[in-house]
């Protein structure tokens, strides 16, 4: 049986080397490449004819469009309308990534550690900066909520304080784990249709159909996730209450 | 111990943590059910809570799935 780790190795497609740096031109990038250019594609020539009904392509831009631009005011209220660009396009670069990668035989960039705790470090980095530039040293009373007793302020703060700085490590793993325990559960499983043999195959075969139905769900309902608690995070830093 | 063998039932314990994550999700979902059943109109208004629980509950269990795929694959 095939190796299921095999499908997750980074190949130079391009070897490039700048000073010491190894910058080549990876399957991961050019998979990267691919997600960024397909949602470009259906916005930009989607909204080409810009028609008041919209036709299928218009829809569907726009459904996309209206959808994040609901999540954002509703989570992130007043002052949020300005980081719905940066919302959306995380939104459909996650969601163009964990789609793409669920073609047989290509790549999933956000199954790599490295992808995933890029864009929540930038996120978490982006939303502190954020909090500290809108409120200055009162962003401390974030981690005081109120209406507790004193008493429990020494236990509470430093509860508070960890469950802040593991927001970066959670928002990645959660989409790091799930693009690679989906990816390696259908490489095992379409492993055994092989190793069962013709008589019995067909179970395993059903398995795996059924099981990359839910792939395909997790991929949209990560994107989602992953945008929502971006949304959630900067309300946090917008709106110090709890 | 061999480490070999210490590994493999390090990763072996670590996959308990999914039954957590199992049963977190029942719960959102017990929860989502017989709430729409007391009310359906509001039903889809509260699913959009019900599938931001699902993936939370699910990125716990995840992580005890992480630790045991990187002592099989990685140490």
């Amino acid at each position: 049986m095939h190796n299921p780790m095999e499908q997750f190795e980074i190949k130079r497609l391009i070897p490039l080397y700048l000073g010491g740096l190894d910058v080549s031109y990876t399957n991961a990038a050019l998979w990267m490449t691919i997600a960024i250019a397909l949602m470009a594609f259906i916005f930009v020539y989607g909204m080409r004819r810009q028609a008041l009904v919209p036709g299928r392509l218009q829809g569907v831009a726009e459904t996309g469009y209206e959808f994040i631009a609901k999540m954002v005011s509703d989570n992130v209220g007043e002052g949020g309308k300005k980081y719905f660009p940066f919302i959306l396009t995380l939104f459909l670069f996650v969601l163009g990534c964990n789609a793409l990668g669920l073609i047989p035989y290509s790549f999933t960039p956000t199954s790599h550690i490295i992808v995933t705790f890029a864009m929540a470090a930038f996120v978490f980095i982006g939303v502190t900066i954020i909090a500290f530039f809108k409120h200055g040293l009162h962003f401390f009373s974030f981690f005081a909520p109120k209406g507790v007793p004193l008493w429990l302020m020494p236990i509470l703060v430093p509860i508070e304080v960890i469950s802040y700085l593991i927001r970066p490590l959670t928002l990645s793993v959660r989409l790091f784990a799930n693009m690679l325990a989906g990816h390696i559960m259908l490489k095992v499983f379409a492993g055994f249709v092989i190793m069962v043999g013709i008589f019995f195959g067909w179970l395993p075969l059903i398995f795996t159909s059924a099981f990359f139905a839910l792939e395909v769900l997790v991929a949209c309902l990560q994107a989602y996730v992953f945008a929502i608690l971006t949304c959630l995070y900067l309300n946090d830093a917008l709106h110090l209450h709890h | 111990m061999d480490p070999a063998a210490a590994k493999m039932i390090g990763a072996g314990l670590a996959s308990i943590a999914l039954a957590g994550a199992g049963v977190g999700i029942g719960n959102i979902f017990a929860a989502y059910i017989s709430g729409s059943f007391r009310n359906p109109e509001q039903a889809p208004r509260v699913f959009a809570n019900v599938i931001l629980g699902f993936a939370l509950a699910e990125a716990t269990g995840l992580f005890g799935l992480v630790v045991a795929l990187l002592l099989l694959f990685v140490l």
